[in-house]
């Protein structure tokens, strides 16, 4: 059967201790939360920690706590079923308990944190692969290789962000907190990440994530999250689309934003598909609108289980669905 | 069920709904499959495999592997040099490459090591230089014109260019018959390849004993056809060997073959003297594959004014991977079944397999009669359509009648089709569906034939199929020792069962020893959907045999003819007078004090005149065929192309259903995996590599995406079936792809001539870009 | 590049019994569950966390034990296919699925078990759509889910009617 490569273990006690374990083993560590990506990666040979710092045990990074003057703050290692089941999540932010309930298999989600969903490693079908079978192909530019198979003359890697709750906290102007040997930083989730697949965030290898929080949403603020995908199960998504809207009393848009999941090497915010919906009454023609600003702005590749021509058609489709959601209220 | 019975008693076992008797073992985590087995001193096994699609192997360097600690052993090619391969006609493998690999994937050295993540480095330390050959990744490439100097991927084949095997087959005068035919309908298909993708990956243990005896066990569906491959490539006498075949985690036709791991297992426990194991990781199942071949087809069908059909001609191309497997038998497979299923006036068959240098095609559940089964159904769909007939009545119309025989001379004894037809129409109310639904949403049906066994072995003998022991202790025990493999089909409580109805006792009484050269008799193995039928009747003449003598001592101690003795719910009584009785022990107490060690044996071979006298005849003959019908309703979302599968109805007609619950859940299981085949599942490559050799990427229906699966049984009386029965694990997956292709065509108004039906491949056919499939017509001149 | 890192010893609860042992700490627990312990009923079939053949019950929760580590399971309950059955008599979810042919192979089976007993601990009146999410980390070759989804139906209505007794 396939094995982990060999390491040492150590479990964290506490963010401080994480932290301490990280700074004196450098770059030879790694932080793992759920494992459930980590891990698998590790099997394939895509990592070869010498340490592997076990953050479940770090008890103060799984609560969950609504506060209607601030939001909603939620521990990094809170379990990706425990996001998708709390009642203040639900009710202020059901995109996110939906992205949440749609990630992998109820095991995964079990497993699998929040802080590890965002931190999810970007995926290619050149990169999530074995060790032979990445030699078989001769490597990629994302390890090992100076050459990205999706795109030949892309100097940058072209993996993507395939989180389902990553494009959400985008769309709800989420923030996060990192922890590292120097203190914390604060960022918005739309600076965490960045659009390259070898580097597809700014933490720094002594950091981890500990924190996410989501600003109290307006009141009459809608959002949902779709995913396309082949199977009910299992599946990471061809294509995600969050989406947040608020209107006024008279029913014009105050704020929107329309973000894909797993098209680039980042959540990927369509300014002009906000920027259509902001101060318009959501309508049919409008969300069409919408959702053509999203498939001009939307550019797939062939790095996943179905073509970049039917992707690219069905960031359409699936943003008008989005669009369709939040023309109702969810529930 | 007295007619079926054994004479004069009543079914008790056969026909129940009793739980199978491994069941407990498997509800409890207790079956022990090929890699729960662990040794003292074992050793664990890792495969180096090609990177390259095709190149020539110049040289292989591994000491640094044997140098690495914890490294015990190594072997290349020509430690094992003997060529094997399932079928007689293509011995074409090695246990490690020589000279030249031919896919991706293909073995090429073997490391074993104290453990196996020091395996799995070593293998990494071996040094393999290669000269790179040109790839062939498709049926087009292989059959271009190579010209002088492009190398073939077996250079040794006679054969033009990349063809394997070309076989030209006609029966009754085909010209006359489409010059008889109003109209012919004429389209092509391209079937995609998929693969098995049982749960549980292969896996083989050996041990070499001091006295040169070796045993392996092994995750295999064919524990005689290793022993004697194993025999051959070990080059020691089979007497020597001892085959064992634990519980197996799915087969599918996907462990129907000696493959390298386990030969390499042998090879490593010989040389060490030590147990070893390997266990194949997901990914290197893919690449052992022997999965369905993808096959590009040509069917025209010529129609009377009436709806028969007056001449059929099929042609099939099958990419047959870069090894024989049981590519010959496969190729006649395309052609040999089609007319079971219904009367045609003449048929020509032309079946042509092509090497490329991809991962071995070999039998998928439905061994070659799928491919081509979809593209029949498919087009008697549409025939069906054009002529205004409703689909399954017109079925019925043109369907094959029992006790006949076919055009292409095959036997046809019980059928059940157009039962089978009527009960799923009716059941779906499909006659006032098909064409009325709404939008978006479909229902088609389909039929089918498949086999209960092949009429010939594999390799040609005159000694039975299947052989079986029965074994009745003085304690009441009866043990049933016989060949079979179960690959989780429930071949052994199908031997309980049998042996129970023929003795009268408990199944629970009865044990089975099974897949075990050493202890049981030569049973050909699990596929061709042979062991219910061969090796249950085996079974059954054993069980008879011995209860003869039971009978002729219980007739003596109770003073009445042996023949009035009946065996029944652990009792053997007097039919005139049921109070005289023996309880089954004291009944095998009499026998053994009178005839001493109680044991009877039985055997099966088919009867000899199955087929018609011609090359190639010996594939498609089976002394029973059963019969399947099914009906899918689905829903299609024209936006995104999904296609949601709602209904699956799938009548089968199994003979005498010996355990209801089994027989549904093959149903069921067919129904699902014939809906993966339809919809999602495809052996995809790109780069000469498989693209998505791993169980989240090759899709494979989840439980979210399958229906409630309505199975319904059909019950015909198999005269020469063991208490009636045939088959049930291969023939209902067969009309199930075709009955959702015409659903989707149902729901869409427009054909796809593709599987699977992919999202994509819905939203070409809906904006008009996909049209009928069309090969270059000079295609079928190349082949040849 | 070592290889074999020098293992640990530690104390896993395992079906409600203590056990120390020593392992590596790259060890999964599906690894030492089958290897150390010779628990062999989890099985698996990828490793890599897409078929949940090697479900256990860990903290009371279902997780794929290729994908966790046993040095991270110290302490812990874990549950395995081993433990359900009690003083020689199956859990009603094993007796549905033995009534109801819902193994076949019975590869698959430990993890669905596994999977539908938390489930039915949970909620003993699962509609099918229920049991169907409940169990939709599981691949099944063989049944088509049908008598899978039967079984843990028929397990909850026992379990109900014995608790109402």
């Amino acid at each position: 059967m396939l094995r982990l490569p060999a390491f040492d273990f150590q479990p964290a006690r506490s963010v401080d201790h994480a932290v301490a374990l990280l700074a004196a083993h450098g770059n030879n560590a790694l932080p793992v939360a759920g494992g459930t990506d980590l891990y698998a990666n590790m099997k394939l040979g895509l990592f070869a920690p010498q340490l592997v710092i076990g953050l479940r045990s770090i008890a103060e990074l799984r609560t969950i706590r609504f506060d209607p003057q601030h939001g909603l703050r939620i521990g990094a290692l809170c379990s990706l079923d425990a996001v998708a089941r709390d009642p203040a999540v639900a009710l202020h932010y059901p995109a996110l308990a939906r992205a949440a309930a749609m990630v992998g298999t109820p095991e995964i989600r079990n497993m699998g944190t929040i802080g590890g969903n965002l931190c999810l490693e970007t995926r290619c079908n050149y990169y999530n692969q074995s060790a032979e079978w990445r030699k078989a192909l001769g490597y990629c530019l994302k390890r090992d290789g100076d050459l990205c198979r999706v795109a030949v003359h892309s100097a940058t890697c072209k993996a993507v962000n395939a989180s389902d709750t990553a494009p959400v906290m985008q769309a709800y102007d989420a923030r996060i907190t990192l922890v590292g040997p120097l203190g914390e930083r604060n960022l918005a989730v739309r600076d965490f990440y960045q659009n390259d697949g070898a580097r597809a965030n700014v933490k720094r290898a002594d950091e981890i994530l500990t924190e996410i929080v989501l600003p109290l949403q307006a009141s009459g603020m809608r959002s949902t999250y779709r995913k396309l995908r082949l199977r009910n199960a299992f599946d990471f998504p061809l294509v995600g689309v969050a989406v947040t809207l608020a209107t006024d009393a008279q029913g014009a848009c105050t704020q929107a934003r329309v973000v894909l999941g797993a098209v680039t090497s980042a959540p990927f915010e369509v300014e002009a598909a906000g920027s259509l919906l902001r101060g318009s009454h959501l309508g049919e023609e409008i969300a069409a609108g919408a959702a053509e600003e999203v498939f001009k702005a939307g550019k797939p590749l062939e790095n996943a289980n179905a073509s970049l021509l039917y992707r690219k058609r069905m960031l359409r489709v699936i943003a008008q669905r989005a669009l369709e959601d939040v023309s109702h209220p969810l529930r | 069920m007295s007619k079926n019975g054994a004479s004069g008693t009543r079914a008790h076992v056969v026909g129940a709904a009793l739980p199978r008797i491994d069941g407990y073992a498997k509800v409890t985590g207790a079956a022990i499959f090929a890699d729960d087995i662990a040794l003292p001193r074992m050793l664990f096994g890792k495969l180096l495999r090609s990177p390259h699609a095709h190149a020539r192997i110049t040289s292989i360097d591994y000491e640094r592997a044997l140098r690495l600690p914890g490294v015990v052993a190594v072997a290349v090619g020509s430690d094992l040099p003997v060529r094997y391969g399932i079928l007689p006609s293509a011995q074409d493998e090695t246990v490690f490459a020589i000279d030249r690999v031919r896919y991706v994937g293909e073995p090429i050295a073997g490391v074993v090591a104290e453990d196996e993540l020091t395996a799995q480095y070593a293998a990494t330390l071996i040094d393999v230089r290669y000269d790179i050959l040109p790839s062939v990744m498709s049926i087009d490439e292989a059959l271009r014109d190579l010209g002088a100097d492009a190398e073939k991927i077996h250079p040794e084949s006679r054969k033009a260019n990349n063809v394997h095997k070309d076989v030209h087959l006609t029966f009754g005068d085909i010209e006359a018959g489409f010059a008889e035919a109003e109209r012919i309908f004429d389209n092509e298909y391209f079937f995609e390849g998929n693969t098995h993708a049982a749960l549980e990956e292969h896996s083989a243990v050996a041990s070499f004993g001091a006295d040169g005896k070796l045993t392996l066990w092994s995750s295999t569906q064919t524990p005689h056809y290793l022993h004697r491959v194993a025999a051959s490539v070990l080059e020691m006498p089979a007497s020597r060997i001892r085959i064992i075949a634990p519980p197996i985690g799915g087969g599918f036709g996907g462990k129907t073959e000696p493959v390298a791991h386990e030969l390499a297992a042998a090879h490593f426990a010989r040389k060490t003297g030590r147990p070893v194991k390997f266990t194949l990781s997901r990914e290197e199942v893919f690449y052992t594959h022997r999965g369905r071949h993808p096959v590009r087809i040509h069917l025209q069908t010529g129609i009377k004014s009436d709806g028969t059909i007056a001449a059929c001609r099929l042609q099939t191309w099958l990419d047959g991977g870069a090894y024989g497997s049981y590519g010959v038998a496969t190729t006649y497979y395309t052609g040999a079944l089609l007319p079971v299923t219904y009367k045609m006036g003449a048929y020509a068959f032309d079946g042509c397999r092509v090497y490329t240098n991809k991962p071995p095609c070999g039998p998928k559940r439905g061994h070659g009669t799928t491919q081509p089964r979809y593209a029949f159904e498919s087009q008697l769909d549409a025939i069906a359509t054009e002529l205004g007939l409703d689909a399954g009545a017109y079925r019925a119309a043109i369907a094959v009648d029992p006790y006949t025989r076919t055009v292409n001379h095959l036997r046809v004894t019980s059928c059940g089709m157009r039962e089978a037809l009527n009960a799923v129409s009716e059941r779906t109310d499909y006659s006032s569906k098909h064409g009325k639904l709404s939008s978006g949403r479909g229902i088609g049906l389909a039929a089918s034939a498949y086999l209960c066994g092949a009429g010939l072995p594999i390799y040609w003998n005159p000694m039975p199929h299947s052989g079986a022991i029965v074994k009745v202790d003085r304690g009441g025990g009866v043990t049933v020792f016989c060949g079979t493999s179960d690959c989780g089909q429930g071949s052994q409580n199908m031997l309980a069962v049998i042996v129970a109805e023929t003795l009268g006792v408990d199944v629970l009484d009865v044990s089975v020893c099974a897949g075990d050269t050493d202890l049981t008799p030569v049973d050909l193995g699990s596929y061709s959907s042979r062991v219910t039928f061969m090796a249950g009747n085996a079974a059954r003449s054993a069980a008879s045999d011995v209860r003869e003598r039971i009978a002729a001592a219980v007739g003596a101690e109770l003073g009445v003819p042996a023949d009035r003795c009946i065996f029944e719910s652990g009792r053997v009584f007097d039919r005139e007078d049921p109070e005289r009785s023996l309880s089954f022990v004291d009944a095998a107490r009499a026998a053994e004090a009178r005839f001493g060690t109680l044991a009877g044996v039985g055997s099966y071979t088919p009867p000899a005149d199955l087929h018609g006298d011609f090359k190639g005849s010996g594939v498609g003959p089976s002394p029973a065929y059963s019969y399947s019908a099914c009906v899918a309703e689905v829903e299609v979302d024209f936006e995104t192309g999904e296609v949601r599968v709602e209904r699956i109805v799938l009548a089968h007609d199994c003979g005498r259903a010996l355990n209801p619950h089994i027989v549904e859940g093959q149903i069921e299981g067919s129904a699902y995996m014939g809906m993966g085949e339809a919809l999602m599942e495809e052996s995809a490559f790109r780069n000469d590599l498989h693209r998505i050799p791993n169980l989240l990427d090759y899709k494979t229906p989840t439980i979210l995406d399958t229906p409630r699966i309505e199975a319904i049984i059909i019950e015909t009386e198999e005269l020469e079936g063991p208490y009636g029965a045939k088959e049930a694990g291969e023939g209902p997956l067969n009309p199930v792809i075709p009955a959702i292709a015409n659903a989707v065509a149902d729901a869409i108004g427009t054909r796809i001539y593709a599987t699977p039906i992919t999202p994509e491949r819905v939203l070409q056919a809906l904006d008009g870009t996909s049209g009928p499939l069309r090969l270059r017509a000079p295609i079928a001149e190349r082949a040849v | 590049m070592s290889i074999s890192p020098s293992k640990m010893l530690a104390t896993l609860r395992v079906n409600g019994r203590d056990v120390t042992l020593a392992f590596s700490p790259n060890a999964t627990l599906l690894e030492v569950l089958r290897e150390e312990l010779r628990l062999t009923g989890t099985k698996h079939g990828c490793e890599l966390g897409q078929c949940g053949a090697c479900t256990v019950i860990l903290d009371g929760t279902p997780v794929l034990s290729c994908l966790t580590l046993a040095a991270d399971a110290i302490d812990r309950p874990v549950e395995t296919v081993e433990g359900l059955a009690s003083d020689g008599s199956l859990h009603p979810v094993q007796r549905a699925f033995l009534e109801l042919g819902a193994a076949q192979c019975g590869y698959c089976t430990p993890g669905f078990l596994n999977a539908a007993v938390h489930l039915l601990e949970n909620n003993t009146e699962p509609s099918e759509e229920e049991i169907r999410e409940a169990l939709a980390g599981h691949l099944c070759r063989c049944t088509g889910y049908t008598k899978i989804v039967e079984a843990v139906s028929l397990a909850g209505r026992r379990m109900r009617a014995s608790a109402d007794e």
